[in-house]
């Protein structure tokens, strides 16, 4: 499979998800220019985190507009898997790639810390085959509280959109657990037919065992699966 | 040609008087030196060139002196300290680590958001100035007393600036540290240390050469801020203070990211001569810095710089401190390289100037010269001037020095739980969580102590299996006991920390933070304190790679804060498996101090807060003694007979328990040793002590391994599963003491 990692100007996780795919999954993967209007033929497109543009304005609202994002939009329309991380989720969400918005932290801070996960979604691709357990993840986000009005979340749930929750280590999904706010403990969505996924936290960066945690690399892992479907 | 410059100048407005001088921060005696450099009186560009590049923030004038004594040399030193924007040390495999600490006190206690993220941002210019990428950072932050409003407002701002300028550049964050004591009240101190690395071979220097060589600015557009700022950071800090709003910077970080794409790619080419970043004194500073140093002149267009504004004025262009530029000197023939790299990145990229061969700078105007200047006049090394100042030893000296053990009472039964509770949630010693969790510590995928916590960060090169292994220290309560051995303990703390966290002590930076170094007693702390780092940086053989001085940290009232010489300390590991936590690893393990305890309470956070002596001497400590436990725990860590290893520091022996069992989310049983007060035992902070742990199978090997080297070391007890044991008495929990420990400061500043 190969894989393609947008650069936004203000993008700062791009190397690392090319370090985890590469150097870790051992795929092939390539970097793509915002100014650029071809994908390279990658089958399968990453929106890093980082700053976009700054994020001065709402996150994530002005690289919606790149001209990368022409292809990418596409790309997704036609069914290509693609994936937004933290910054990336947030444009997913402004392009209205996925479903629901991400504001300000209840806390009003930004934070960055580990925090653990529980995969939801039975059908998505990236979370399908994954443990009934909790994966440790870290999160690094100031605008991270997804929130969705009650007739999208109800969509969500019956469509089984919901890729991943917050939960406490022993999987229990609690709101002391909840580090932003999210609504439900939300922490990815994945779009109505299950190409595009969007996720605050980093599987990135737990995917190195010199970092003594690999739970990030497992949900990688995830999809690979995609070369099967 | 000078004479021009004067007459033009002359048609506009009266040459500047001594008086003039004096406004802009210069002495008399200065003034008389430059118009004898410039063979006539200076226009009010050239003085104000002049005020700030011989302020103590350019020049170094009251500190060269000293600093030249200090150890700068050794085999894996690649760039002479204060010669280029950072130190440059080898690590091996043709790679370089370029690192420096530097401090952003002033604009910080003025505005407190803005001057710590441009401090973050100037740190990071110097490194990747060099070609180095930048990997980790770390701060030091003192602030006063947590119950004023003032001190929160300012822990905030600063905590606040920092993050969310680092976290939009990209690098981590991975330690640091935060002190709180009365004497920061009105001057915070906010030091910001940064390390990258870089291809030797690949390393830009700050020069320039080459006569019709073109010499661009780059990055920001350049506007009114941060106008003198050089000079304000070398005055006191007054009421009238706030009245400088406009020499604080105002920092972007996401310029800053897209500048430091762009320079790397640049420099990649192989076609920069020289490079500096702008900081402190803006246009002027990078200009004659280079032009010295490349021993050549440059003939500058004004007009041609980027401003944000219109109509500025040429001392304004000059001397602004706007953020996120660079000046670049690249050969004559490749402009359009760097063209197409800056508009790549949607950077500004002009041409501004050519390399002369006159020596001098000259700026123009609207077509007129405005200033010419001898370039080498104002740099430090050139004619920037370099005074002796006076020292006096002050009065409390000697006052610390009779404190006796004996008039404190040593705690009593039932006490030691309350002491313990006291010390987990001092803001001084409990979690920093509160700060840290604010910052992207993460981000780059290199940070080996997210998930094995240790004294020193350990971040890995990517491409090898090595790691850098940074830490930044300073006691400054006990450097103000004695300047001289509480340096040195700074100096030794930082290679304590490292080493127990399984590397090798490379070389220093320091960030002198001292008061105003025209008081005698001032000057006498700063004296004392390089002294003791001299001596300490030769026993380690870690050389000084550079660093800043930042003095004039007091306020007219309050007098001087606590001298704070900062050591960033850079140490090495070759080997990832001589990795070492902190954290207690399994129930049962045996638990050993290694080193001597002493009956000492000295400058102790327990005798400071607890008991409220304020008056006592540094703690315990001798080099020879603490290199040989240094030693020693290097081959334990290399004989792989510890599981766990946590120097002892604030707080003493209980906080290194607490701390490793918290990190384990274990707990401890120990005994107390009757020869020494409780309260020296458990809370004192003797220097040159380690608390390791090691799993039963490894003992008997442990012992005797120790018992062959001669070297202090007791059995303490062992690890248990949750419960803080001191002689029998339980203090708690494991789940207790977390809670105390992790939320105190968030009670504390929310």
């Amino acid at each position: 499979m190969k894989f393609g990692v947008v650069v936004f100007p203000g993008s700062n996780c791009d190397d690392d998800a090319v370090h985890a795919l590469r150097d870790q999954l051992k795929q092939e993967v390539v970097k793509l220019w915002h100014k650029d209007h071809d994908l390279q033929g990658c089958d399968f497109i990453i929106l890093p985190g980082g700053f976009s543009y700054g994020d001065y304005l709402r996150t994530g609202a002005v690289a919606r507009f790149s001209p990368i994002m022409d292809e990418v939009i596409k790309h997704a329309e036609r069914g290509g898997y693609l994936m937004g991380i933290c910054n990336g989720f947030q444009i997913l969400a402004e392009a209205r790639l996925v479903p629901g918005v991400l504001l300000r932290n209840t806390s009003q801070k930004y934070v960055c810390k580990n925090i653990y996960l529980r995969p939801e979604s039975k059908s998505a691709l990236i979370t399908s085959e994954l443990e009934d357990r909790a994966y440790k993840i870290p999160i690094a986000h100031g605008d991270g509280r997804y929130f969705a009005d009650a007739d999208t979340l109800k969509r969500l749930e019956d469509n089984d959109q919901i890729i991943f929750r917050y939960c406490d280590e022993n999987g229990s999904v609690v709101e002391s657990a909840n580090p932003n706010g999210s609504l439900n403990n939300i922490a990815g969505v994945a779009s109505e037919r299950k190409n595009v996924f969007g996720l605050m936290p980093h599987p990135e960066r737990a995917a190195d065992p010199m970092l003594g945690n690999t739970d990030g690399k497992l949900i990688l892992e995830q999809l690979l699966n995609a070369v099967l479907v | 040609m000078s004479a021009e410059a004067t007459e033009q100048t002359a048609n506009h407005s009266p040459l500047p008087t001594v008086e003039t001088a004096r406004k802009l921060g210069l002495l008399p005696e200065e003034y008389d030196r430059i118009c004898t450099i410039l063979g006539r009186k200076p226009n009010f560009t050239e003085l104000s060139i002049f005020s700030v590049m011989w302020s103590e923030h350019c020049s170094y004038k009251n500190s060269i002196v000293w600093l030249k004594t200090l150890p700068r040399d050794s085999d894996r030193m690649l760039a002479k300290a204060g010669e280029e924007n950072a130190g440059l040390v080898d690590i091996g495999d043709g790679l370089a680590c370029s690192f420096k600490i530097e401090s952003h006190n002033h604009p910080s206690a003025i505005e407190p958001y803005q001057g710590a993220a441009t401090g973050v941002g100037g740190i990071n210019r110097d490194i990747f100035t060099m070609g180095a990428r930048p990997i980790a950072q770390l701060n030091s932050l003192r602030f006063g007393n947590l119950s004023l409003p003032k001190t929160r407002r300012l822990l905030k701002g600063v905590v606040k600036g920092i993050g969310d300028y680092g976290n939009a550049f990209g690098i981590p964050t991975v330690g640091g540290e935060v002190y709180f004591d009365d004497c920061y009240n009105v001057n915070p101190l906010v030091n910001a240390f940064s390390a990258g690395i870089v291809e030797v071979g690949m390393v830009a220097k700050a020069i320039a050469y080459g006569v019709g060589n073109p010499v661009f600015i780059v990055g920001s557009a350049t506007g009114k801020d941060g106008i003198h700022g050089a000079t304000f950071a070398s005055e006191d800090i007054s009421d009238k203070s706030t009245e400088k709003l406009p020499a604080v910077q105002v920092g972007d970080p996401f310029m800053e990211k897209l500048l430091l794409e762009a320079t790397l790619e640049v420099i990649a080419t192989g076609q920069v001569i020289g490079i500096q970043d702008m900081g402190a004194a803006g246009i002027i500073c990078s200009t004659s810095e280079m032009s010295a140093k490349g021993e050549h002149g440059m003939d500058i267009d004004l007009d041609r710089v980027p401003t944000r504004q219109p109509n500025m004025e040429p001392f304004e262009i000059l001397l602004s401190e706007s953020q996120e530029r660079m000046l670049v000197v690249i050969e004559k023939g490749k402009e359009d390289v760097i063209r197409g790299i800056f508009e790549k990145w949607d950077l500004n990229c002009e041409q501004i100037g050519t390399v002369t061969d006159t020596g001098r700078l000259k700026f123009y105007r609207y077509g007129e010269l405005v200033a010419d200047v001898p370039a080498d006049d104002l740099v430090l090394g050139g004619g920037a001037p370099q005074y002796h100042r006076e020292c006096r030893e002050p009065a409390y000296y000697q006052e610390f020095k009779r404190f006796n053990i004996e008039d404190v009472q040593d705690v009593q039964a039932g006490e030691l739980k309350a002491v313990a509770d006291h010390l987990l949630t001092h803001p001084n010693i409990c979690s920093r969580r509160w700060v840290y969790e604010q910052y992207d510590s993460m981000v780059g995928t290199a940070n080996r102590s997210t998930n094995a916590p240790s004294d020193a960060a350990v971040v890995s090169v990517k491409g090898t299996d090595k790691s850098i292994v940074i830490t930044v220290d300073c006691n400054s309560r006990y450097v103000n006991a004695d300047p001289e051995e509480g340096c040195a303990i700074a100096v030794a703390e930082a290679a304590r920390n490292i080493v127990c966290t399984g590397g090798e002590p490379l070389a220093i930076t320091n960030c002198l933070n001292f008061g105003n170094p025209y008081v005698p007693e001032v000057y006498w702390q700063f004296v004392g304190a390089i002294k003791g780092m001299k001596k300490a940086c030769e026993k380690f053989a870690t050389p000084v790679t550079g660093g800043n001085v930042s003095f004039y940290n007091q306020s007219s009232d309050e007098g001087p804060v606590f001298p704070t010489p900062t050591i960033g300390m850079l140490g090495l590991m070759e080997n990832p498996e001589n990795r070492m936590t902190l954290a207690f690893g399994q129930e049962g393990d045996a638990l050993y101090l290694v080193g001597q305890s002493n009956n000492d309470i000295a400058s102790s956070e327990y005798l400071y807060s607890y008991r409220g002596v304020k008056a006592s001497p540094a703690p315990a400590f001798d080099l020879e003694e603490e290199f040989a436990v240094q030693q020693v725990v290097k081959d334990l860590i290399t004989r792989k007979l510890i599981a766990s290893c946590h120097d002892l520091s604030d707080g003493g022996l209980f906080v290194a328990l607490a701390e490793s069992a918290m990190a384990g989310q274990l707990g401890f049983s120990v005994q107390t040793d009757p020869a020494f007060r409780k309260d020296a035992f458990l809370f004192g902070e003797s220097q040159s002590r380690v608390l390791v742990s090691v799993r039963t199978e490894r003992q008997a090997e442990f012992e005797a391994f120790l018992g062959s080297t001669g070297a202090a070391f007791s059995r303490l007890g062992e690890v248990t599963s949750g419960d803080f044991r001191v002689d029998g008495e339980t203090l708690g929990n494991v789940a207790e003491a977390k809670g105390l420990y992790d939320n105190s400061l968030a009670k504390l500043v929310e």
